[in-house]
């Protein structure tokens, strides 16, 4: 137990808190904008997955990272562009098309990926390249806190301008507002003369563009390839965090990085031969305790 | 006006259909060098032989199990997902009671199918009681749960009921009698077909013969209505969900006495996610899930006898029933036309008021 | 200031508009109405007349079956209100469009942001703001959260924004329906001050006396269609009112005498608390006998909807107690009550008293899935589904093709007597009867009174809520006033209590003693 306590309080924990939590963050941020604007993307989960593979496929191709990274990007956006299309132009329910489009990419990937490769599981025939690390000029020398802070994936760094960006983003400008508006009073919008659905479109292109760079960092940072299914639930677990934050970027984010760190401990918990199932297990039972917790707080505020 | 609205959704559905068919011939012209060769076994396939007619219904009865289960679920307006962990640990929960317990006879089979409904019927009632007591969202708590379950199916698995002499990670294998009977030669088709019979009629009097099925109905439909109208929500809501999950759980339970030797699945095996696209189909009535589920097999057979004859991998099928599923709930595909139907009716009848 | 009558093009013209709903229910039918440059005109119909439907499309959130909309005599196509805004026609609703985390001047400016460097110009848009906002004293900081202001604040934002994006017509919805006396008078001053400034106005309403009150020129909807234009001066409120409804008001209804029995429904201090320590509901006591029709008068939001809640068991009840037949309802089910005795028709048949995508046959069994009667071997036997409803269609003139259609085809007339026919044929004692007429035609509304006297003569009890006062005139043997959750007024003989003193109860000016009001709580000597 000593141990195990120890372990919770190194530096090398913390770093690996931050590394696990970077595709939730990223996650739960495309969750997040999409949701301020009234449209639950449960295909965040796909969306990554989708472009996790685009990534890797386009650095192999393109030759280097940042046209994998910007090709795993734009497939995002395509892969949200298509929920856009079926849910805001014919209607469908976003949850039914949600679900749809996880199948959906689990399918294509694979497909996609035996075409290339011959292979469906993973993807070691393509050369694919990762994102560097990088160590912060000043901030490495601090002792313990470089440790923890230092050393990173671009695309970590990237997750927390991101966060940054979006809470700006919604509070400062026009379209932030707009999205703001949307998620909770669409008619009050709609009146004013700004298109509900244009608003969600740019929403949802904005949440698979972030989701993207999730998927990005799942197959070129957090590990080296592609395989199948690799978000492994990431995005649903975003979906937790961003109900667990009520939408607020910071929030969202400090539940994001609950999630992160629960994972990180199942790791560690590992070397201490505790069966390695239930420890995977942990995090999903934690978020739904913790979801329930907060649901039922909240059912709780609104008696009051 | 009933049947306009039958006749509108039979339509939707039809061009559905069409459209994502469309899709998949023109991705096989992309990606084959002999196209019309796999469009031939992709749409023959399936009738090349006895073995894969017969495969066509052994692929539809786990799918048709977690379809009906999902219709119940939904009508009650409940986004529950976990149909995939019902499925999957009510077969682990069968496999268990199968190859743990030494049962005579027919007890071999009926004891693992009922403990293996009972595990799917706590799993899929899990959420539904966390929404009604504390308000946390079914959608995202049934989706943690099926990694729950699956974990913790591992850990039964590698635990309690491994077969270390194994080369893999598997159960003990099943006794003879914890196996369902083939029932026609030469294919495997299994006497499970008789109890997914046996569900849907028992499902679709449920939902559309008994009061409680109507209770269903209405709450799925308008919660508040059912409330006012003296029905207990919170009770009725839980029940659909048990009866879903149930049967999502004997639906595994039926699928490994009937497909396996013993319990080998170490990845969930998606038929909840299958359940769901059937639900659509169906439009969430348990009557047209075998329909759905027939079709939907037949697509996989053909995309399977596609993949070994025109190397056209057969994941192309998810993508399509994907595309199926999104057109067939698309509301505005045909809403024009609806909107015209209605239109002409009350002009010429005149219904202002 | 622009002259008022200088050209003989009216500012807004509709011609020939009619609108059939996706449900094949006319809203509106060949409507020809014109507005003229710098004048109030009231817009007057029952409710359901089809006056917002003609006003949504003036604003271009409907696009109309047929016709068309003239601005200073050139036609165009509202395709959606940013069209409408463009010619200079604002709308302010009856339920706000306002977002209520954003604040006053994110509401206002919302759509029309000043920019600055890419970024929302916060200092411009306050000060824009603030210049409009001059002459409606809001007294309210700029940056508070709409959600937390007053609802007579919030409409003025709505009025603020409307002028902001520059309309020159500005359409009210119902403005007054939400407002206290004082908010009321305060709003027609405003009105009066834009309408010299030039504005012209559209006043939707169904009170005639304000209408009468500030208006130029008034129209008349009924069942919609557009039925007469006059100039306010020259019409009286019971001419108007006699257009309204298609006949001249009658006082009372000749109810037939019925046999007082035993207290059916037995309200007792009954209390219910809101948010914070405010209660919604306070004290109230008051008995319904069988063979009694207890009207409940009062402006919406006075507690009615919780006192009902409570007493149908959808609310839990914070104090007091209700019994029905002798029954203490604390803890007890709602199917505990129906089976009491109770059936409820509820204000909202939509959101409460059906569910529109089922069949109008499963909507009639909706309560009675207790009835042996309706099953065979015990399975639901649609045979026996069918003729019972089919009798009760035929019995309560339901117009539909089929019992198998679904209800959100029908009309609204038609659902509501969906929801009459399954709750007045539940051997109830106990009928509440919530705002049972609003919003459909007076040929529905006739028969559900009737149907309503038929079960008082037959001994139940009926509790009548309603913002109608001419509905609580006709068939009230007493009326109950509520104020504030509280009985204002308790009025034995509701003929020789006029409306206007009605009102002054309701709107609170006046309040009966303590001693007056207990005459409503019957006790058995």
């Amino acid at each position: 137990m000593e141990q195990i306590v120890s372990i919770i309080f190194s530096a090398d924990f913390i770093f690996s808190v931050i590394r696990l939590s970077t595709p939730i963050l990223f996650a739960t941020m495309a969750v997040l904008i999409s949701d301020r604007a009234g449209v639950t993307n449960i295909a965040v989960e796909g969306t990554m997955l989708f472009a996790a593979l685009m990534g890797v496929i386009g650095s192999a191709y393109g030759g280097n990272v940042w046209t994998g990274l910007l090709v795993a990007v734009l497939s995002g956006i395509l892969f949200s562009g298509i929920i856009a299309f079926f849910h805001l132009k014919l209607e469908t329910d976003i949850v039914l098309t949600g679900i749809a489009l996880n199948l959906m990419a689990s399918g294509l990937t694979i497909f996609i990926l035996y075409l290339l490769t011959g292979d469906k599981g993973v993807s070691t025939g393509l050369n694919s390249k990762t994102v560097p690390n990088i160590h912060i000029p000043v901030l490495r020398s601090i002792p313990v806190l470089g440790e923890m802070l230092s050393g990173h994936s671009v695309l970590t760094y990237l997750a927390f301008v991101v966060i940054a960006i979006i809470t700006v983003f919604l509070k400062k400008t026009r379209l932030g507002t707009y999205i703001r508006a949307a998620g909770e009073n669409a008619e009050a919008i709609d009146t004013a003369g700004i298109s509900v659905k244009v608003v969600r479109l740019k929403a949802l292109l904005i949440s698979g563009a972030i989701a993207g760079l999730g998927g990005a960092f799942m197959s070129m940072s957090y590990v080296s390839m592609f395989t199948k299914d690799m978000v492994a639930g990431r995005g649903f677990i975003a979906l937790a965090a961003e109900a667990m934050g009520h939408g607020n970027p910071i929030l969202s984010t400090l539940s994001a990085l609950f999630f992160g760190a629960a994972d990180a401990l199942s790791n560690n918990l590992q070397l201490f031969n505790f069966p390695s199932e239930l420890t995977r297990l942990m995090p999903y039972a934690l978020t739904i305790i913790a979801l329930t917790f907060y649901a039922a707080r909240a059912k709780k505020q609104l008696k009051k | 006006m009933k049947k306009n609205n039958l006749i509108f959704n039979m339509a939707t559905t039809a061009l559905a259909i069409v459209i994502s068919m469309m899709i998949a011939f023109a991705i096989i012209f992309l990606v084959s060098e002999d196209p019309a060769r796999a469009i031939e076994s992709f749409l023959l396939g399936p009738l090349q032989s006895k073995r894969l007619i017969g495969s066509i219904f052994t692929t539809a009865i786990p799918i048709a199990f977690t379809g009906i289960a999902v219709s119940i679920m939904f009508q009650a307006s409940m986004f529950n997902m976990g149909a995939e962990g019902s499925f999957f640990l009510g077969a682990l929960a069968a496999a268990g009671a199968a190859t743990s317990f030494n049962l005579p006879g027919i007890l071999g089979i009926i004891i693992p199918i009922l403990v293996g409904g009972l595990t799917g019927a706590i799993i899929c009632s899990i959420p539904a009681f966390l929404k009604i007591k504390w308000g946390a969202n079914e959608l995202v708590s049934s989706l943690m749960l099926n990694y729950v379950t699956f974990y913790l199916g591992l850990y039964i698995l590698n635990n309690f009921i491994r077969d270390k002499n194994f080369g893999a990670l598997a159960s003990h294998p099943l006794a003879q009698n914890n196996k369902l009977p083939r029932i026609v030669q030469g294919t495997s088709l299994h006497a499970g077909i008789y109890v997914v019979i046996l569900l849907i009629v028992l499902s679709y009097l449920l939902i559309f013969k008994t009061s409680i099925g109507m209770k269903i109905r209405m709450l799925g439909q308008n919660p508040e209505f059912a409330r006012y109208s003296g029905i207990k929500v919170g009770g009725v809501v839980i029940f659909s969900q048990l009866i879903g999950g149930m049967i999502a759980g004997i639906g595994g339970s039926v699928e490994i006495m009937g497909m396996y030797g013993r319990f080998q699945w170490t990845s969930l095996p998606g038929y909840g996610w299958d359940g769901i696209i059937l639900a659509i189909l169906a439009r969430n009535k348990p009557q047209f899930v075998p329909l759905a589920a027939l079709f939907l097999s037949y697509l996989r057979v053909g995309a399977s006898a596609m993949a070994s004859n025109a190397e056209v991998p057969k994941e192309l099928i998810t993508v399509i029933q994907s595309i199926m599923i999104m057109l067939v709930t698309a509301n505005a595909l045909l809403k024009s036309f609806k909107q015209k139907m209605v239109v002409k009716e009350a002009l010429t009848n005149g219904t202002n008021s | 200031m622009i002259k008022k009558g200088n050209s003989t093009v009216p500012i807004l013209e509709a011609r020939n508009i009619s609108k059939v709903y996706g449900n094949g229910v006319y809203a509106n039918k060949n409507i020809c109405f014109s507005l003229n440059e710098g004048e109030i005109h009231a817009l007057v119909g029952e409710n359901g007349a089809g006056k917002s439907t003609l006003m949504k499309i003036l604003f271009g959130m409907e696009k109309p079956s047929t016709g068309e909309i003239l601005i200073k005599g050139n036609p165009v196509v509202f395709s959606s209100p940013q069209d409408a805004m463009k010619y200079e026609v604002g709308m302010v609703h009856q339920h706000f469009k306002l977002v209520d985390p954003l604040s006053i001047t994110e509401n206002v400016v919302l759509g029309y942001e000043p920019m600055k460097n890419g970024l929302i110009d916060r200092k411009t848009a306050e000060e824009k703001v603030k210049e409009i906002t001059k002459i409606f004293d809001i007294r309210e900081d700029l940056s508070t959260p709409v959600g937390k202001l007053p609802v007579g604040t919030k409409q003025k934002v709505e009025i603020v924004k409307a002028l902001y994006r520059g309309a020159k017509i500005l359409i009210l919805d119902e403005p007054t329906a939400v407002l206290t006396p004082q908010e009321t008078v305060e709003l027609f001053e405003k009105l009066i001050q834009l309408k010299n400034e030039g504005l012209t106005v559209v006043f939707i309403s169904h009170k005639l006396r304000e209408v009468k009150q500030i208006t130029d020129r008034i129209s008349v909807i009924r069942r919609g269609e557009l039925i007469e234009t006059f100039f306010t001066k020259d019409v009286t409120e019971q001419e108007i009112s006699a257009k309204m409804v298609g006949t001249t008001y009658t006082s009372a209804l000749d109810k037939g005498e019925s046999k007082l029995t035993e207290v059916v429904l037995d309200v007792k201090n009954i209390t219910s608390k809101g948010l914070g320590d405010i209660s919604v509901v306070n004290n109230m006591s008051f008995t319904v006998r069988g063979g009694q029709i207890i009207g409940i008068a009062g402006v919406e939001g006075n507690g009615q909807n919780e006192l009902i809640e409570m007493i149908t068991g959808l609310r839990p009840i914070d104090g007091g107690s209700v019994k029905i037949n002798g029954m203490d309802t604390a803890g007890k089910s709602i199917i505990q009550l129906r089976n009491a005795g109770l059936s409820y028709i509820p204000s909202d048949r939509i959101d409460r008293g059906l569910a529109i995508s089922m069949t109008i046959e499963d909507n009639m069994i909706a309560t009675k899935l207790d009835q042996k009667s309706l099953y065979t071997n015990g399975l639901l036997s649609r045979s026996k589904i069918r003729s019972m409803s089919e009798k009760l269609v035929k019995e309560y003139l339901v117009r539909c093709n089929s019992v198998e259609a679904e209800v959100g085809m029908l009309s609204g007339g038609n659902m509501q007597k969906v929801v009459v026919a399954r709750e007045f044929t539940q051997g109830a004692t106990l009928i509440i009867a919530e705002q049972p007429t609003r919003g459909i035609d007076v040929g529905a509304a006739k028969f559900i009174y009737e149907e309503l006297i038929k079960l008082r003569n037959q001994g139940c009890a009926v509790l009548l809520v309603s913002a109608d006062l001419e509905e609580l005139y006709k068939l009230s043997d007493h009326i109950l006033v509520m104020y504030n959750g509280e009985i204002s007024a308790y009025i034995k003989n509701p003929s020789e209590v006029s409306e206007t003193e009605l009102g002054t109860y309701m709107l609170g000016v006046k309040k009966q003693s303590a001693e007056e009001i207990k005459g409503a709580y019957y006790e058995k000597e």
